[in-house]
Parts: structure tokens; C-alpha cells; sequence
């Protein structure tokens, strides 16, 4: 599909670059970081270095200045790898960081985005609550006016980098008695909780940051994949924030995070593609050197028609991956489109995964070989930013919005 | 400082290749591209110098078709600041040919160092760098595994048979790079955004009168199957007999 009219030449050299970097220091760390759950850290380094971490935004905001076909290549071409770094890349920007680029002032983007795309310090996004998941609008945290500041209270869950991170966009209700409408969204600060590590390494952490006295993350979540990502709780006791932290005007909250949650699809679509692509390869290659009854088993057919289900429904994917990227791009609507990659690709993840291990056989149960971490991996996409069920909400609402106009 | 160097598109070696039906080629069809490594270590050492501010302009010079520009590109992402394409219907095989459109190209840009891969993945002649070295009458040292730049004189490693031989050279001078000197970067994606608006400038290749020529390339045999002589420790005899007797190893 190089040869697609989604990819320019500057695209493809944006592919080798990601391509060389998982190569050279994903692939030999992925296994390990997997079974020791630890975030990585010299990684995010690396990938700051590299631009990685501000794909889409402008060069006078530290960005790299590419465009969103881009950044959803380089999501893609690390998830191949390993889906963890390709989170951490995704979560960053499109959740940490895209909120703040696209519905803040000038004084908050030229305060906060270069510090993001740099990947001076990682970002997240705090939606998510015990009771609001798939329902957004059942959010509980509270954000209460007093004089030129908001106090804020509450908690989110299952916030990708709560913990290393240390700018975070916040939704909270500033009116209760207006539904949806009464949630606004603002920018929390906070340490890393790797203080020590960051100084290290050097990056992780920013001084001129306000440590918010109540903010703060709580557990550390314990997963089934997506391992050496940072996932954890996030606590608000009486954190005083600044009006000028707000972000857009009250009330815009909801409208703004189902935006930002339209476009996150496109990646997260991507990182399933890649996760299944990944899983591919490791099945071809094991299929034609692995020998039983005195031949590759790639050379029976049980075999070769499962490679080849799963290469079909991996083009497709891109298809719809590159097709939505292509329609935001140009700025045409992509909701549909998005919801639809979202939706086809992390399934097809867990279906790819599923036959790769089967493939593998024993071996593949096993952590000598990595499709089985793929495996664990490629469950959360069918779950996180919008379940599978929600993504057919999201489709039929697209769909009979048509009939009846 | 000024620096050129001269870098060559070769097929991804990770691949089975085929022989086109001419006989005497490879054929592309397929194939994958990249800057030949050997070179992409040339690349890296001159961004080297420039990144210490000894270099005031690193130029990427390449023979071939259009198709280079892409490998041109990948050089100036990763930092070079223009490029020189030595245009061509074919690369070809005689290194004298090339060597002379380079030294063309090369001798009055006003260059303190020419730099070249010790030898490309595909070819493997290793004769391009030391004939331009010669054609520009310019010390030439080969195969080198470290660099200093100082000044106008440069010191360099070669790694040698059994051992290491450090030489020293005035500037101007040609050097080919051998493997061991750095590990080349990655183009960054700024730099990837920035290359496009950097130079590249395509002339023809004043390739001459080509003397060498391929005739015909063939596939390496097929290797025979191995054989299972036996199990445990019985068997060793039998296998030392037969390394030493058959496969003349030990």
C-alpha cells in the first residue's frame, strides 16, 4: 500500500523513522518492560527527540509540523512493536495535548504545548469516572466558583499517564442543573510521580509547573495488557485552580472532549491496526520456518488461508484508518468514518491476535515469543476511548441520520 | 568547513533476489531502497563536525536516476543542507565511470572532505572513494572505524589484520568509512519537514567511456541438506571423522 495516494514521499520517510526507532529500541525492551509493568521512561526520551511526541502541532508551538496522516503513521508503526509506546505516543497527544492546541487561548497554548510536544513532560486527559464511562455526561467531579479561582473535587479513572504525567486536562461540572452543558474542562498541573527517574534522564518533569496542592494520582492499575503504559487514578481534594486555567468558556466541556474523542478514534484505530499487523508479520514469518510432517506449515492450506484472512481484513483496515485520517485532514466530516476504523480495527486486533497465537501453537502461548503480549494488548482497543458498543452508537446515529434527512 | 558526501541508493539486502530476464541485473521489481550503510555512517560523521560547529555546510552528492532524491532527502532530514544529484538512465557497474563523474562534480567545490562508504551493499567493488581520491589528487585514507578533525589535519583508525593502524592526514582529503565509526541517526520528523525546502539540484552525470561491463550474474547454489548421522555421544566419532574428512572443517 506504499504506493496508496494516502502517502507522500515525506510520509513514508516519516514511517521509516518510527520504523528504525521500534526497531532498534522498542523490540529489544518490549518483552521486558511487559512483564515488569514498568513505564518507559529512556523510550519517551527518545521519542521526544525525535518528534515523536508533537507530530500534528505547528513548529512555533514545538511541534514537528507534519500533518495528521502522519501522526496516525507513527502510531501505527510503533504499535506494530508494541502497543505501549504507541499509547503513550497517542494518549499524549491527542488526549494530553490536543484539547489544549485546539480550545485553548494563546497564553495557555504557548504556556503548556511546547513543554507537551517537546516531550519535556507527558500529558493526559482526565474524562473517565467511576461512575461515567461510556455515559460522559454522569460526570460526578465538581469544579465550584469562588472569586477569581475554581475548587475542584472529585475523581477520575483509568487516566493513561496519571501518574508520570504532569498536565492534565480535566472535565468537572460547573453547573449541575444544565446536564451536559454545565461541563467545563480546565488544566490541572502536578509532579510526575517519577521525580527521580526524570531527573535522571532529564525529562519527565518541569519546575515552572505548579505542584496543585490536592491534586494528585492514586493506584497504579495492575492490567492485562498495554503493561509498561502508566495508568492510574486521579484525586482532586479542594484543588484551588486559577480561572485563567480554564479551558474555552463554561459549559463547553462536553462538546470539546466529544471532539477531542472523535478524532482519538483515528489512532486508537491505528494502534489496533498496528497491533494486528505486528501479530501478522510474527505469524508469517513463524508459519514459513516452522516445520511439521516435513514441510513449512505455512505450506498447508489450515494455515495459509488464516495468513490470508488475516492480510485481507489488515488491508481493509488500513483502508478505513487512512481514509478517515485522509477526510479530517482535508476537513471534511470523519466522525462516521473514524468510529467505523475505531470499531473494524480493534476487533480485527483481538481476531488477528487470537489466530497469531494459534499459529505459534505452544510457542505462542508462551512469553518467548511476543504475539501473546500482542494478544493482551489488543483487548483494551476494543474498550478504551469508546467501547465497541458505543462505536456502533456513534455508526447507527451517523447512519439513520441519513434515512431521515 | 566544507564537506561533501557521496552516498548510493542500494536495495534492502534483506530480501531474496531474483535475476531479471536480461541476465546481467538484479531484478528491482519489488525490491526495497535505502541509503547503502557504509555510507550513512559518512553521512553521520560530517553531521558530526557540523554539529560541533567544524563544518560550515555538509552537500550529499549521489549518481543514479531520479530515484536517488528520495535517498538525497533521507541525508538532508537528517541534517546535510543541500543536495547534488548526478542524474543517470542507469547506475553503472564500472567504478572508473562514477568515480570520474564525481571527481567532475567534486573538484572545484572548494571541498575540505569527501566523504565516502568504504564500499556499497550491492556492488561491493570499494573502489569508487579511493579512485575519486586519486582523479582528485587528494590523500586518501580507506576504511576507517574513528575520525578527529582538527584544524586542517585529521587523524583516523583503520582497523588492519590482527591489529589497528592510526594514520594522520592534511585537509583536503578523501576518507572512506568502515563500520565501527558511529551509529547514524534518524531523520527527525522536523528535520524530514525541514528537507523539503532544502536545495537538491539535478545535472547529468559526465559518466564517460564505460570500460567494465557485467556479463551475466547467477544465484548462489543451492546448499545440500544436511544429514543426521546419528545420536549421543556414539555419534561423535563419526561426526569428527567425517568433518574432517568430508567437510574439511576441522
Amino acid at each position: 500500500m506504499d504506493d496508496s495516494f494516502y502517502f507522500s514521499e515525506q510520509h513514508l520517510a516519516v514511517r521509516d523513522t518510527v520504523r528504525g526507532f521500534a526497531r532498534d529500541h522498542v523490540a529489544p525492551v518490549a518483552a521486558k518492560l511487559d512483564a515488569e509493568g514498568k513505564f518507559l521512561w529512556d523510550n519517551v526520551k527518545g521519542m521526544g527527540e525525535l518528534g515523536l511526541l508533537g507530530v500534528p502541532w505547528p513548529e512555533e508551538l514545538g511541534g514537528a509540523g507534519l500533518d495528521l496522516t502522519s501522526y496516525i503513521i507513527a502510531i501505527h508503526e510503533m504499535a506494530k512493536v508494541d502497543a505501549s509506546h504507541a499509547i503513550t505516543i497517542s494518549a499524549h497527544t491527542t488526549l494530553g495535548t490536543s484539547p489544549i492546541v485546539k480550545f485553548g487561548n494563546d497564553a495557555q497554548r504557548k504556556r503548556y504545548v511546547p513543554l507537551l510536544a517537546s516531550g519535556k513532560v507527558l500529558g493526559g486527559f482526565g474524562l473517565t469516572e467511576p461512575s461515567a464511562g461510556s455515559d460522559a455526561g454522569g460526570t460526578r467531579t465538581r469544579a465550584e466558583k469562588r472569586g477569581d479561582r475554581y475548587i475542584i473535587n472529585g475523581s477520575k479513572i483509568f487516566i493513561t499517564h496519571g501518574g508520570v504525567g504532569e498536565i492534565f486536562v480535566v472535565t468537572a461540572v460547573t453547573d449541575p442543573s444544565r446536564g451536559t452543558k454545565g461541563i467545563s474542562s480546565f488544566i490541572l498541573t502536578k509532579p510526575t510521580t517519577d521525580l527521580e527517574t526524570a531527573k535522571q534522564i532529564g525529562i519527565g518533569h518541569d519546575e515552572s509547573l505548579p505542584a496543585m496542592k490536592g491534586f494528585r494520582a492514586g493506584k497504579k492499575e495492575d492490567k492485562l495488557g498495554w503493561r509498561s503504559s502508566d495508568t492510574r487514578e486521579l484525586i482532586f481534594e479542594d484543588v484551588e485552580v486559577p480561572e485563567e486555567n480554564r479551558l474555552g468558556n463554561e459549559g463547553e466541556g462536553f462538546t470539546n472532549f466529544m471532539q477531542t474523542l472523535d478524532s482519538g478514534r483515528i489512532g486508537i484505530g491505528a494502534l489496533s491496526l498496528g497491533i494486528a499487523e505486528g501479530a501478522y508479520e510474527q505469524a508469517l514469518r513463524y508459519a514459513s520456518e516452522r516445520k511439521q510432517f516435513g514441510k513449512p506449515i505455512a505450506d498447508f492450506q489450515g494455515v495459509q488461508f488464516q495468513l490470508s484472512d488475516m492480510a485481507t481484513e489488515i488491508e481493509a483496515g488500513r483502508h478505513l484508518v487512512f481514509h478517515a485520517a485522509w477526510l479530517s485532514q482535508h476537513g471534511k466530516p470523519f466522525g462516521k468514518e473514524a468510529a467505523m476504523a475505531k470499531l473494524f480495527c480493534s476487533e480485527l486486533a483481538m481476531r488477528a491476535t487470537t489466530k497469531a497465537v494459534q499459529i505459534h501453537g505452544g510457542y505462542g502461548y508462551t512469553k518467548d515469543y511476543p504475539v501473546e503480549r500482542m494478544m493482551r494488548d489488543a483487548k483494551i482497543c476494543e474498550i478504551g476511548e469508546g467501547t465497541s458498543e458505543i462505536q456502533r452508537l456513534v455508526i447507527g446515529r451517523h447512519i439513520l441520520r441519513g434515512l431521515t434527512a | 568547513m566544507k564537506i561533501a558526501v557521496c552516498i548510493k541508493r542500494v536495495p534492502d539486502m534483506d530480501v531474496r533476489f531474483k535475476i531479471a530476464a536480461i541476465g546481467n541485473a538484479v531484478d528491482e521489481a519489488g525490491l526495497k531502497f535505502d541509503m547503502n550503510d557504509f555510507d550513512s555512517w559518512a553521512v553521520e560523521a560530517a553531521l558530526q563536525i557540523k554539529d560541533r560547529d567544524a563544518a560550515t555546510e555538509v552537500v550529499i552528492v549521489s549518481l543514479g536516476t531520479d530515484a536517488v532524491q528520495e535517498t538525497i532527502r533521507k541525508a538532508l532530514a537528517m541534517g546535510a543542507d543541500r543536495g547534488v544529484e548526478l542524474k543517470t538512465d542507469h547506475i553503472p557497474f564500472d567504478g572508473l565511470a562514477i568515480a570520474r563523474a564525481l571527481a567532475a562534480e567534486l573538484k572545484d567545490g572548494g571541498y575540505d572532505l569527501v566523504l565516502f562508504g568504504k564500499q556499497s551493499a550491492d556492488s561491493s567493488n570499494g573502489v569508487v572513494g579511493a579512485m575519486v581520491g586519486e582523479l582528485l589528487g587528494l590523500p586518501l585514507v580507506t576504511a576507517i572505524s574513528k575520525l578527529e578533525i582538527s584544524g586542517q589535519k585529521g587523524s583516523a583508525k583503520r582497523e588492519i589484520e590482527g591489529g589497528q593502524e592510526f594514520v594522520e592526514f592534511p585537509l583536503p582529503a578523501v576518507l572512506t568509512i568502515d563500520q565501527g565509526l558511529n551509529i547514524a541517526r534518524y531523520p527527525a520528523l522536523k528535520g524530514i519537514m525541514a528537507a523539503k525546502k532544502k536545495p537538491l539540484e539535478v545535472k547529468p552525470a559526465q559518466l564517460g567511456a564505460q570500460t567494465v561491463t557485467v556479463t551475466q550474474m547467477e544465484l548462489p547454489p543451492e546448499r545440500a541438506p544436511g544429514r543426521i548421522i546419528g545420536e549421543g555421544v556414539a555419534a561423535v566419532p563419526e561426526l569428527v571423522r567425517l568433518l574432517q574428512t568430508e567437510a574439511k572443517v576441522l
